[in-house]
């Protein structure tokens, strides 16, 4: 296969498809980066020219820039967390042979393939609700007073929300990583005197390394610019106004594309110095 | 330490019963070879024996105590798995230790075992290497290295063997050999080969479907195999067993003679045949013989020096002292 000729061959064929895939990223990122140094104002006059750096120091100096990011991180952090912790447990549960798996196993991925809008209305009207939502209800029986989830414990619920999304995805990548750990060796290391907790620390979570890194990845990507279950439930309020909420209002509601694209640049920078750090974290997983 | 007795053990898969009532008495100290042919049941046998499967009824005693509801850390037992079972992402050095961290010994103890282990199987010089970075020889002396350091009450092999080429095997078994004279230690070692089971056994046990078919030393296995089974089994090339009239001028259903104990001579002899197949071994030819009745081919033994080729015209005389008789049933007649 890996002939001269066939390389070259390959590098032809492969050359369209590169070669648009470059450009759908290339477009918009040199437009970002052009409109981030005018002063663009579609409805109040267009294109104003050259502006330098102004747009950068006006966005970072917004009182809502730092808290912006905080939240970003937060929700990516939460959500993770959340992930990857229930997803082990729930995948070792769905390993576990019981009656109905199958069944209990579509129903597990069966949130991924609900589409964001509709699960954040969803929770956002049928449980958060603080009137008729099923969680007030249950608070109720028990005798409290509901929780104004959405106003209240804002940032916990996007979490919760998101976290609900995301564990199916979660869930399946570590669930079929768990299938392919050879059986033999837990059972050498039960052999071996190991306990059922010291088998789950030393043989199956080593094993998961792998793919708890690719599903923590994987999520950030995602995460990082979640959008539709903020718009849907708290419209940027509450403390939940994330960087990529942060630049749609910039755009949208105060009509600054100029400003918008500045903060499109630092969620640029803020991603990839996500991505470094997760990368030295969890890296090294991917290796071997 | 390390008696095991299984007691009317059986063994059964929802429907499928495995293993009918079985009795085996494993006595301390003895190298026990379990044998028989693929899908027979020697690998439940032995993980019933570790605990990871239980019993269906019956009971499995170590050491005159009933074992039989213990689980398998606490049994004393160590076992060396086919796949070899190392622990991927830890060291030689870990998965040596993997054992003696669990059971809390200290950290002393456990470089003295780890050095000890590692010295007795050349092992010194990877210990800080992960298992995927070992050829497979290697592997399996980490694998035994494990077994060995926990000082077990018996030592349970699955096929250790079987992943290993031709050279390896034959290293490996002596060094198995030897680590037995060494510790004296209970061993139990399943396998296919017969080779392996008539070289390293003190004890064969010959299975069938689950039922024990036989149970004595390697020579009496091969000198007075209990039935038609066994005979076929034990000793390679295989006995060669002919059914017919020349079974009935012996009074039996069926006779068996070892390739290795019939005369040939190009001349005269008591069967006549033609050379099919003519299998060169320098020392030894092993030679296919065809037209002798109830037995096609058969196969025999001769000097490597004879010049024999396909197509010749040979003719055979069993030893009579080394003929083997069978009953319609199939079992020995004496
Ligand atoms: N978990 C299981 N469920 C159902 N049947 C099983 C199971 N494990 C083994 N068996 C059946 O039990 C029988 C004996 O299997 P076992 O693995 O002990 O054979 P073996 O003698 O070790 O064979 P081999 O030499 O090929 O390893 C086989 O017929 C197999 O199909
Ligand atoms: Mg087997």
């Amino acid at each position: 296969m890996a002939t001269q000729h066939s390389r070259s061959a390959a590098r032809i064929m492969m050359a369209p498809a590169v070669i648009l895939l470059l450009g759908w990223m290339l477009v918009p990122l040199t437009m970002t980066l052009y409109f981030s140094f005018k002063r663009y104002l579609p409805l109040r006059g267009g294109d104003l020219g050259w502006v330098g750096f102004e747009n950068y120091i006006r966005f970072i100096s917004s009182s809502s820039f730092w808290p912006s990011v905080m939240t970003t991180l937060t929700i990516v952090g939460g959500v993770l967390a959340i992930t990857v912790v229930l997803g082990v447990f729930l995948a070792l549960l769905l390993n576990q042979p019981m009656w109905g798996r199958g069944f209990v196993r579509i129903l597990v991925i069966a949130p991924f393939f609900v589409m964001p809008t509709v699960s954040a209305l969803v929770w956002k009207n049928m449980f958060m609700d603080p009137n008729y939502g099923l969680l007030a209800h249950l608070w109720e029986f028990f005798g409290a007073t509901p929780v104004e989830w959405l106003s209240q414990a804002s940032l916990t619920s996007i979490v919760m929300i998101v976290s609900w999304q995301w564990l199916p995805f979660a869930t399946l990548i570590l669930l079929t990583a768990i299938q392919s750990l050879d059986s033999e060796q837990l059972e050498a290391a039960e052999m071996d005197g190991a306990p059922a907790t010291k088998r789950f620390a030393y043989i199956t979570l080593p094993h998961l390394g792998r793919a708890i890194t690719v599903v923590i990845l994987i999520q950030t990507i995602f995460l990082l610019s979640i959008f539709a279950e903020i718009f849907v439930t708290t419209g940027g309020a509450f403390g939940t106004k994330t960087l990529t909420y942060l630049i749609f209002q910039r755009v949208l509601e105060s009509q600054n594309v100029g400003l918008g694209s500045a903060g499109g640049v630092y969620a640029i920078i803020l991603a990839n110095i996500v991505a470094i750090f997760l990368m030295r974290i969890v890296g090294k997983n991917l290796d071997t | 330490m390390g008696q095991i007795k299984l007691n009317k053990v059986t063994k059964s898969f929802g429907d499928v019963a495995v293993i009918p009532p079985l009795d085996l008495t494993i006595e301390d100290g003895e190298f026990t070879v379990f044998v028989g042919p693929s899908g027979c049941g020697k690998s439940t046998l032995l993980r019933l024996i570790a605990g990871l499967e239980d019993v269906s009824s019956g009971h499995v005693e170590i050491d005159g105590v009933d074992a039989t509801d213990v689980p398998p850390a606490k049994r004393g037992l160590a076992m060396v798995f086919q796949s070899y079972a190392l622990y991927p992402h830890m060291s030689v050095r870990k998965n040596i230790a993997f054992p003696m961290k669990m059971a809390g010994v200290t950290a002393d103890e456990q470089n003295r075992r780890i050095s000890a282990a590692a010295e007795a199987l050349n092992l010194t010089d990877y210990l800080d290497r992960r298992p995927g970075q070992l050829s497979g020889g290697q592997r399996q002396r980490v694998a035994i290295g494990r077994a060995i350091v926990r000082e077990p009450g018996a030592f349970l092999f699955d096929e250790p063997l079987s992943n290993l080429d031709a050279a390896l095997r034959v290293g490996m078994r002596l060094e198995i050999s030897e680590l037995h004279e060494r510790l004296k230690t209970t061993m139990i070692y399943v396998t296919h080969d017969q080779v392996e089971a008539m070289t390293m056994a003190d004890k064969i046990v010959v299975l069938r479907a689950g039922l024990i078919e036989q149970v004595g030393s390697p020579l009496e296995l091969y000198h007075t195999p209990c039935n038609e089974f066994v005979a076929g089994f034990i000793g390679s090339p295989r006995m060669n067993l002919i059914k017919g009239a020349e079974a009935a001028k012996h009074n039996a259903a069926t006779i068996g003679i070892r390739p290795e104990h019939t005369a040939v001579s190009m001349t005269e002899g008591l069967w006549k045949g033609v050379v099919g197949v003519a299998e060169h071994l320098g020392s030894d030819t092993f030679l296919h013989v065809h037209g002798v009745p109830g037995c096609d081919p058969m196969t025999v033994r001769v000097d490597g020096e004879l010049p024999v080729r396909h197509g010749d015209t040979i003719w055979m005389t069993p030893q009579a002292d080394k003929l083997h008789r069978f009953d319609a049933e199939g079992l020995r007649i004496d």
